[in-house]
C-alpha cells in the first residue's frame, strides 16, 4: 500500500534575531491511510512545526514531504493553497472561527472553495450542532465552537486531519465530545488524522504514538487497538 | 465565478463594514468632499468652456480690438488688407453719463454704434427681450441686460443721457447680451457694478450725429483667418492707426471682459486639481490606519482562512473590496454633492456671466473619474498593507503578533521625566512608537487648519487692499473724470459746485512703456506735489513724492518690465502729440491695483508739452451736500464718468460679502470634516489597539478619567503640534493663493487676520471635542472582563 504521507529527513531552521532555532532536525515518517496518530511531546519539540509543514502552512528548510506521490517542498505557494484547500483539514486549539460570521457560514467559508464538498449543514449534523446553525461564535460554548471548527474542517472530505491541542482549551467532558467527532470522522470517511496534544491520556485512541523531543521523532509505539473516545479520562 | 466564490467572505465583509460604520463614513465623507469639488469645479469648468466656444463663435466674438481718437473709414478699408485679416468691424464707441432715478450720482455708459441696416458683422448682440433696432431708427437703443435688471428697464422706457454735452431720451427698444460684455465692469472699476455702468448700442447714424464722426471710426474690431500671425496683425494695426491717436491693439486674451472669464476658468482648474488632492490625500491616510488595525485585529482571520485554502489573491481582494465599498460610498456622495453644487455655482456664475443661456452639464467622464480617483486614493493608502498581509504565511499570521517594542522616550532620555506623571508617559511612549503615524495625525489635523485659514485668508486680504486703496491712496469720495482733458479752468468750476471741501487735479495719460525687450501698455498718473487725494506709498504704506523730473512705478509694472529704481524706461505717450522720452525709474511704489506708473504732475504737463491740463479732478466732499454736487454733474455735458468711492466699497462688499460667506460656510464644513475625520479615526484606532490595556488599567484600580486621558491625551498632543503647523501651513497655501492670482490688474496680498487663525483653530478644536466625546462615551463602557478575556 502506498503511504498518504512519506516524510524524509525533515529538517526547519528558523532565524530568531541572531540565533537559529532548529524546530526539525531531520524527522522521517511514514504514514498510512486512515491512520490516526497522537503526537506526543513538550512545548518546543517541534510537534506544530511537523504538523504545520505537513498540512503545508509552512514550507521546509530540507528533506521531503511526498504526499500521494508529489513533494510538498517542491510546490509553489499558489499549489500549496490548493493542497490545503483540496486534502487538509485543519483545527486549532483557538478554534479560529470569524467572529463575524454564523457557524454555517464559518462552514460555508470552505464548502464555497472545495470540490464535491458536504452540505455545511451536514457537515454541522455530523459533529451534532444542527440546531445551532445561525449562531455567531460568541453565543456559542467553546466545545461548540470546536465542534464548529471540525465541522468546517471536515466539510471539504478532507484527506488529512489535522488537529492541534483541540482540546486543549476544554473542560473533560467538552474534551471527549470533540474528541468523539474527531474520532467519528476518521471512522466514518478513512481520513488520515494527526493529533498534536500534552494530554498523554487522548494517547489511548491512536493507532499509533510518536513522541517528540528536540525536533526528532525520540520514540514511536503502536497500540494495539484503539481506546473508544468516551473511555479516554484525564 | 470569483464573486459566487467569495460570497461568505463578502458577507464578513459586510460586517466588517457595518461595525467600523462610523469610521468608514468619516472617511468617506472626506472622500465626498474632494471628489464633490472635482465634479463641482470640473462640471462647471465644462458648461463655462462650452458655453463660451458657442457663444463666441456664434456672435462672432472679434480677435483683435483697438481704440483710436478718430480716423476716416478708408483707414478700416486699408486694415482689411493687412494679411491674416479676414473681417474689419470699425466702429464708434463712446462715452456717455446717464441720469437714472435712485442713483444721486449719474451712471456710466457705453455706447456702441451698430450698422443702420442689417447684423453687424462682429461682436453680434443676442436680443434678451423686446426688438432689435430698426432700420436707421434714431431715437431709440439697446441695453445690455446687466444694467435693464439693476434699474428695471424694460422695452419702452426711456433713459435720460449726456452724450458729448447734449442731452438726450432715447426709448428702450430691446435687451440684450453681448459676448464682449460677458463680464461687465466699467473702467478702472474693481467688481462689476451694474448700477454705475451700463452698455448701450444705438444706430450708427444717430450716434456719429451725435459725436460729430460722420465717416469716421474710433474703435475697430477684427476677425483673423486661422493662420494669421496675430503678433503681425497687431503691429500692422498699430502702423496704421498711429496717426489717428490709435491706442495700442490687442487680442482677445487682452480683452477685459473675456480676460476675467478665462482667469475664473483658470482658477476653477486649480479648484479642480488642489482641493481633491487634499481631501484625497487625507483620505488615503485614514484608510490606511483603519485598514492596518483592522489586518491586525484579524491576523488569525487571516491565517485561518489561508489555512482553509484561500490563496493570497483571495485575502488582498477582500480587504481591497472594504476599500473599494468605502471609496465607491464616498463617491457616490461626491457625486451627488458635485453635482448639486456644480448645479448652484453654475447658477451663481450665471448671474456674474451673462451668457445668453448657462445651464450645468453632466458630464458623465467627470463622474467616472471622480470614482476612480476615490479608488486609487483608498488604493494607494492601502496597498502596502494589503499585499503584505496576503503575504503574510500562514503559520506565521496564526501566531499572535509580537508584543509591541516600546523604548524610552525622548523626553526620559533626556532626563526629564521628573515633570510627566506616569499617564503622561505612557502617552508620550505611544507617540513616540509610531512616529510616521504621528507625523500623518499631525499633518492632517493641520491640514485641516491649512485649509481653512488658506481659503479664508481671501476676505482678509481684500479688506486690507480696500484699506489700502480707498484710505491710504485713493482718498477722494469722488473722481469726476472729463471728456477731453481741460485747462485749469475746469478745475476751479468743480471746486465752486456744492460741497467740495477739496478738489485737486487729476491727470492721467495712455502709455507705452518699453525696457530692452520688454514691452507694456499703461496709464501714467501725475501725483500732485503735497497733494492729499491721490498718493502713492512705499511698502511701509508711507506716502511718497514723486520727484520733480523721472517715473515712478508701480511695483507690478516693475516686476512686469524687470525694472529696478536708477534703471531707464522708454515712454511712448499715446494721446495728443504722442510725445516719447527717456526717463530714469526713481522709486517703485505699493499697490494692489493695476500695473500703473506714476509720475510728479508738473513733469507730466512738461512731457506733454501742455500746461496745467485736467483729465479728471478728484474731490472731499461734506457728506450733507454730496447730493446736491451730484446732481450737477448729472446735467454736465462735460463729465465722462464719475467714480464715488463710497459706493464703489459698498459694491464691493455686497458682491464678495455674499460669495464670501458662502465660501466660508463651505471652508468650515470641509475643515471640521478633516479634522473630525483625522481625529474620530486616530482615536478609534488608538481605543481599538489599546481597550485592553486600557481596561487593566481600570481593573488596577485607575478611574475612568484617567484612562480618558491617557487615550484622549495623545490626540490632545496631536492637535496642539497641529495648531502652529496648521497655522503656518495655511499662511503658506494664502501666500501660494496671492502669488497665483497675481495678475496685471490686482494682487491680492498674503494678509491673514488674527481672528481668521483663531477661527480656524476653534473649528479643529470644535471638532476634536466632538469625536472625543464619542469615544469617551465608549471608554465609560469599556467592559473589563470580557476584554481581558480575548486576547486581543
Amino acid at each position: 500500500m502506498t503511504p498518504v504521507f512519506d516524510i524524509r529527513g525533515l529538517t526547519k531552521t528558523y532565524a530568531m534575531g541572531e540565533t537559529v532555532v532548529r524546530a526539525l532536525r531531520g524527522v522521517d515518517l511514514r504514514v498510512e491511510a486512515g491512520e490516526l496518530i497522537v503526537l506526543l511531546g513538550p512545548s518546543g519539540s517541534g510537534k506544530s512545526t511537523f504538523l504545520n509543514i505537513v498540512g503545508g502552512l509552512d514550507v521546509p528548510s530540507e528533506g521531503q514531504v511526498i504526499f500521494e506521490g508529489r513533494d510538498l517542498s517542491s510546490l509553489s505557494e499558489d499549489e500549496l493553497t490548493f493542497y490545503r484547500r483540496n486534502h487538509v483539514g485543519f483545527v486549532f486549539q483557538a478554534y479560529n472561527l470569524v467572529p463575524s460570521l454564523t457557524a454555517k457560514e464559518n462552514v460555508d467559508l470552505v464548502t464555497e472553495i472545495t470540490p464535491n464538498p458536504l452540505s455545511s449543514v451536514e457537515a454541522l449534523s455530523l459533529v451534532g450542532l444542527g440546531e445551532r446553525i445561525n449562531h455567531f461564535p460568541a453565543q456559542l460554548s467553546g466545545g461548540e465552537q470546536q465542534r464548529v471548527a471540525i465541522a468546517r474542517a471536515i466539510a471539504k472530505r478532507p484527506a488529512v486531519l489535522l488537529c492541534d491541542e483541540p482540546t486543549g482549551a476544554l473542560d473533560h467532558t467538552t474534551g471527549i465530545v470533540v474528541l468523539e467527532a474527531i474520532a467519528d470522522v476518521n471512522m466514518r470517511f478513512q481520513t488520515t488524522t494527526m493529533i498534536i496534544t500534552h494530554n498523554a491520556a487522548i494517547a489511548a485512541m491512536a493507532d499509533r504514538v510518536l513522541h517528540f523531543a528536540d525536533g526528532r521523532i525520540a520514540r514511536e509505539e503502536k497500540n494495539a487497538s484503539r481506546a473508544l473516545a468516551s473511555e479516554v479520562t484525564w | 465565478m470569483v464573486s459566487w466564490r467569495l460570497r461568505t467572505l463578502d458577507r464578513k465583509l459586510m460586517r466588517d463594514l457595518w461595525r467600523l460604520k462610523f469610521q468608514a463614513l468619516a472617511i468617506a465623507l472626506v472622500m465626498a468632499c474632494g471628489i464633490s469639488t472635482y465634479i463641482m469645479s470640473m462640471g462647471t469648468l465644462h458648461s463655462l468652456t462650452e458655453t463660451r466656444d458657442i457663444y463666441y463663435d456664434r456672435y462672432r466674438f472679434a480677435d483683435v480690438f483697438a481704440a483710436l481718437k478718430r480716423a476716416p473709414l478708408s483707414v478700416a478699408e486699408r486694415i482689411a488688407d493687412v494679411p491674416g485679416v479676414m473681417t474689419v468691424y470699425p466702429r464708434v464707441v463712446f462715452g456717455a453719463t446717464l441720469d437714472m432715478p435712485g442713483l444721486d450720482e449719474p451712471a456710466t455708459a457705453r455706447i456702441i454704434s451698430v450698422p443702420d441696416m442689417g447684423e453687424p458683422p462682429l461682436n453680434v448682440v443676442h436680443l434678451r427681450r423686446g426688438r432689435m433696432l430698426e432700420p436707421r431708427e434714431t431715437d431709440a437703443v439697446l441695453v445690455g441686460e446687466a444694467f435693464a435688471e439693476k434699474h428695471n428697464l424694460n422695452p419702452g422706457d426711456r433713459v435720460t443721457m449726456v452724450i458729448n454735452g447734449h442731452k438726450r431720451t432715447p426709448m428702450i427698444a430691446g435687451i440684450v447680451l453681448t459676448p464682449e460684455y460677458v463680464f461687465s465692469i466699467a473702467p478702472g472699476g474693481l467688481m462689476p457694478d451694474d448700477k454705475r455702468f451700463g452698455v448701450f448700442w444705438m444706430s450708427r447714424q444717430a450716434l456719429e450725429a451725435a459725436v460729430n464722426m460722420d465717416g469716421a471710426f474710433n474703435d475697430l474690431s477684427l476677425k483673423l483667418t486661422h493662420t494669421a500671425q496675430v503678433k503681425n496683425v497687431l503691429d500692422a494695426v498699430d502702423l496704421e492707426l498711429a496717426p489717428y491717436g490709435g491706442l495700442v491693439a490687442y487680442e482677445r486674451a487682452d480683452q477685459l471682459s473675456n480676460w476675467f472669464l478665462s482667469g475664473e476658468l483658470d482658477q476653477l482648474k486649480v479648484m479642480a486639481t488642489v482641493s481633491p488632492a487634499i481631501f484625497l490625500s487625507v483620505a488615503a491616510f485614514l484608510l490606511h490606519i483603519v485598514l492596518v488595525r483592522l489586518i491586525a485585529t484579524e491576523r488569525e482571520q487571516i491565517g485561518t482562512l489561508k489555512a482553509l485554502g484561500y490563496g493570497n489573491r483571495a485575502i488582498a481582494l477582500h480587504y481591497l473590496k472594504f476599500i473599494a465599498v468605502i471609496a465607491l460610498l464616498g463617491a457616490l456622495m461626491g457625486a451627488v454633492a458635485g453635482y448639486i453644487l456644480g448645479k448652484n455655482l453654475t447658477g451663481l456664475y450665471a448671474s456674474f456671466y451673462r451668457f445668453p443661456m448657462l445651464t450645468y452639464e453632466i458630464v458623465p467622464r467627470v463622474f467616472i473619474e471622480g470614482a476612480l480617483f476615490c479608488i486609487i486614493a483608498g488604493f494607494s493608502g492601502t496597498l502596502v498593507p494589503v499585499v503584505r498581509a496576503s503575504r503574510l504565511p500562514p503559520a506565521v499570521a496564526m501566531r499572535p503578533a509580537a508584543p509591541p517594542s516600546f523604548r524610552q522616550t525622548l523626553v526620559e532620555r533626556l532626563g526629564l521625566e521628573r515633570w510627566f506623571s506616569q499617564p503622561a508617559r505612557i502617552i508620550l511612549r505611544h507617540l513616540e512608537r509610531r512616529p510616521v503615524r504621528f507625523a500623518f495625525s499631525v499633518a492632517g489635523v493641520g491640514m485641516a487648519l491649512a485649509i481653512y485659514v488658506g481659503s479664508s485668508f481671501v476676505v482678509d486680504a481684500l479688506d486690507y487692499l480696500l484699506e489700502v486703496q480707498y484710505d491710504i491712496t485713493d482718498r477722494q469720495d469722488a473722481l469726476v473724470t472729463f471728456v477731453e482733458t481741460r485747462g485749469s479752468r475746469a478745475l476751479e468750476e468743480v471746486r465752486g459746485l456744492p460741497g467740495v471741501m477739496r478738489a485737486e487735479p487729476g491727470r492721467m495719460v495712455a502709455a507705452r512703456l518699453k525696457a530692452g525687450p520688454r514691452e507694456e501698455r499703461t496709464s501714467i498718473t501725475g501725483i500732485l506735489p503735497g497733494g492729499e487725494l491721490q498718493r502713492v506709498i512705499d511698502d511701509k504704506l508711507r506716502a511718497v513724492t514723486p520727484p520733480e523730473s523721472g517715473l515712478v512705478l508701480g511695483r507690478k509694472l516693475a516686476e512686469l518690465l524687470e525694472v529696478r529704481a536708477g534703471d531707464p524706461v522708454e515712454v511712448e505717450v499715446l494721446e495728443d502729440r504722442r510725445p516719447k522720452a527717456t526717463l530714469l525709474v526713481t522709486a517703485i511704489v505699493e499697490g494692489f491695483i493695476g500695473a500703473r506708473a506714476f509720475m510728479d504732475i508738473n513733469a507730466l504737463h512738461r512731457l506733454m508739452y501742455e500746461g496745467p491740463n485736467v483729465s479728471a479732478v478728484a474731490v472731499s466732499l461734506d457728506a450733507r451736500e454730496a447730493a446736491g454736487f451730484f446732481a450737477q454733474l448729472k446735467e454736465s455735458p462735460l463729465v465722462a464718468s464719475v467714480l464715488r468711492t463710497e459706493a464703489a466699497r459698498k459694491n464691493f462688499d455686497e458682491t464678495m460679502g455674499e460669495n464670501m460667506r458662502t465660501m466660508t460656510l463651505f471652508h468650515i464644513f470641509f475643515a471640521g470634516l478633516i479634522a473630525f475625520g483625522v481625529v474620530y479615526n486616530t482615536v478609534r484606532v488608538a481605543f481599538s489597539e489599546r481597550s485592553r490595556e486600557l481596561a487593566s488599567l481600570r481593573v488596577i484600580g485607575l478611574t475612568r478619567g484617567e484612562v480618558g486621558y491617557i487615550l484622549l491625551g495623545e490626540i490632545g498632543v496631536v492637535v496642539l503640534l497641529a495648531l502652529p503647523i496648521g497655522c503656518a501651513g495655511g499662511y503658506g497655501v494664502a501666500a501660494a493663493l496671492s502669488a497665483a492670482l497675481d495678475t496685471e490688474l490686482y494682487r491680492i496680498p498674503t494678509i491673514v487676520a488674527p481672528m481668521t487663525y483663531a477661527h480656524a483653530i476653534l473649528v479643529v478644536v470644535t471638532a476634536t471635542l466632538i469625536s472625543s466625546w464619542t469615544v469617551w462615551r465608549n471608554i465609560r463602557h469599556l467592559d473589563l472582563v470580557s476584554v481581558l478575556k480575548t486576547r486581543d
